[in-house]
């Protein structure tokens, strides 16, 4: 699986980062977890708002720090 | 040995000396951890080691910054930045993005497109991790070039907090003037973006588009008659005492305090209905701010700060978007907070309050950017738009530099070039724009920022 997280780095691209690597971790699923700090990377999947979670190519959240239950559930 | 020893950096002159074959033990010292707060302590040492305390320049200054920095925590804090914070956290809860970014999409009618464009700023980009990300994609996948560079400029010069703070210390009249400014730069600005890189367009991929989804859905009616209500406790609070008497103004001021306890009470009554607030904390809120209001009516910061924290016991004790509205609030707070701090203790330091001198002298500061001539001006736009200005800090530098000496019109100059850029912010913009759009961008805002502060230095 593989999981992108967008943002240009501010404190709460940081913390989407590892709540999606400890969730990762926690489901035991192998996964690549990929931060993608190029401005122009990031708008080309179409998403207005930093923090990103994209999963294999699909947007799952934008704009916001995902809670960790949720990521479980896109990841399982 | 080990090959661990071989590959630290300590090691590797003498590995190249082959007579040594005793391996030297490696050093223990891991100079990579200790080097920064060691040249930190030591440039500490050296700083009070050669402080100044003779001369009475200096001693004066500090004094001045100190005293600068109280007079922001005794007429500032409570009554405009705190309340100014909470605002800025309701509109990063409250008002959908995604409900604004519909008037910047591809297929958006253009001068809808530029208008949402310039003032949308002071509603998507209250967190300054967004406007790139935001800005990027209103260029790539939505309305193009001109309305992104418009949300661009716009977005960081007419941040609520920043307008509020301005017109709060360095007058209404040039918060105004930043306010209305910054919205006609960025649609000026878009503009000649667009025109002069027509050329350079390329067709918009149809792509879907991902909007943050907001926290709460709300219709609009009741979004704007809660900022209404806010905003007029914000005013009424720290409505000024008018220099004569008589008249409107005089009048509002007599009953301020009546007025900010109307709007105070229809916000809790907001909150009791839409917020799932319980309306008997609310009581109990109520009685505990009107006790000390009426017990000690000369003295309204006691009965204001009860407020406050009443507030905050009602937004934390209810569960769900009050909570966001919290942790938004706080997140601005938290953020801001030391480094309005820090700019206060510099710009009191450097430039001391207005009437007193601090380390610059005054008459340096008053020849080069004093007056509303075009180098004044020009000068101030320049600095402006290089220079870095943390969040908000911008006001008490521009309050010294005014004190200092410096016209009217190179001080809007340098507010309306100064926070919308700076030289790191330059090179990113050039990361995404490429270097001649991005000097572009910069000619137009130096050259609009000189024009409007010769503008409103003639009249002001």
């Amino acid at each position: 699986m593989d999981i992108k997280v967008l943002g240009p780095g501010c404190p709460k691209c940081q913390q989407t980062e590892k709540i999606v690597k400890d969730a990762v971790a926690e489901s035991g699923i192998e996964a690549t977890v990929e931060k993608v700090t190029d401005v122009m990377e990031i708008a080309g999947y179409g998403v207005f708002g930093t923090p990103a979670v994209v999963i294999d190519g699909e947007v799952k959240s934008v704009g916001k720090i995902p809670k960790k239950q949720d990521v479980l559930g896109w990841i399982r | 040995m080990n090959e661990a020893l071989v590959l630290t950096g300590q090691n590797e002159t003498i590995e190249d000396t082959p007579d040594n074959d005793v391996q030297p033990e490696p050093s223990q010292i891991d100079w990579k951890g200790i080097w920064k707060p060691l040249s930190l302590i030591v440039g500490g040492f050296l700083l009070f080691f050669f402080l100044p305390m003779d001369s009475a320049r200096f001693t004066q200054s500090v004094i001045e910054s100190l005293a600068l920095a109280k007079w922001y925590a005794q007429e500032h804090v409570l009554l405009c930045l705190v309340p100014a914070f909470f605002i800025a956290g309701a509109v990063a809860v409250f008002v959908s993005q995604g409900a604004v970014m519909k008037y910047l999409g591809a297929g958006a009618n253009k001068i809808l497109s530029y208008s949402v464009a310039s003032v949308s700023g002071s509603v998507l980009a209250v967190c300054s991790c967004t406007v790139l990300p935001l800005f990027a994609g209103i260029w790539k996948r939505g309305a193009g070039l001109g309305p992104a560079i418009a949300f661009l400029y716009s977005g960081p010069a007419i941040n609520v907090l920043a307008i509020i703070l301005t017109a709060r210390i360095l007058g209404p009249e040039i918060g105004a003037a930043r306010a209305v400014g910054a919205v006609v730069f960025s649609i000026v600005i878009g503009l000649f973006m667009h025109l002069m890189f027509r050329k350079e367009e390329s067709a918009k991929a149809a792509a879907a588009m991902h909007m943050p989804v907001p926290e709460v859905e709300r219709p609009l009616w009741q979004t704007s008659l809660l900022f209404a209500v806010m905003v007029g406790l914000l005013i009424s609070a720290t409505w000024g005492k008018p220099a004569q008497a008589g008249g409107f103004w005089s009048a509002v001021f007599a009953v301020k305090w009546l007025l900010a306890g109307g709007f105070a009470t229809m916000l809790g009554v907001l909150m009791v209905r839409w917020m799932r607030v319980k309306l008997y904390k609310l009581i109990i809120a109520m009685v505990a701010v009107f006790i000390p209001a009426l017990a000690i009516p000369q003295q309204p910061l006691i009965a204001f700060s009860i407020g406050l924290v009443a507030f905050v016991s009602l937004l934390t004790t209810t569960r769900g978007e009050t909570e966001s509205w919290f942790t938004a609030s706080w997140d601005f707070a938290k953020q801001i907070m030391p480094l309005l701090l820090a700019g206060v203790l510099v710009a009191g330091l450097l430039l001391g309050r207005p009437g007193a001198e601090g380390l610059i002298p005054s008459a340096w500061i008053s020849g080069l950017v004093g007056g509303n001539s075009l180098w004044a001006n020009l000068f101030a736009s320049v600095v402006g738009a290089f220079m870095y200005f943390a969040t908000l800090t911008e006001v008490p530098i521009l309050q010294g530099l005014i004190g200092a000496g410096m016209g009217k019109g190179p001080a809007l100059a340098l507010l309306l070039a100064g926070p919308a850029l700076s030289l790191p912010n330059m090179l990113v913009i050039r990361s995404v724009l490429g270097t001649k759009k991005t000097l572009a961008f910069v000619g137009l805002v130096v050259i609009m920022a000189t024009i409007s502060g010769m503008i409103f230095g003639h009249f002001f």
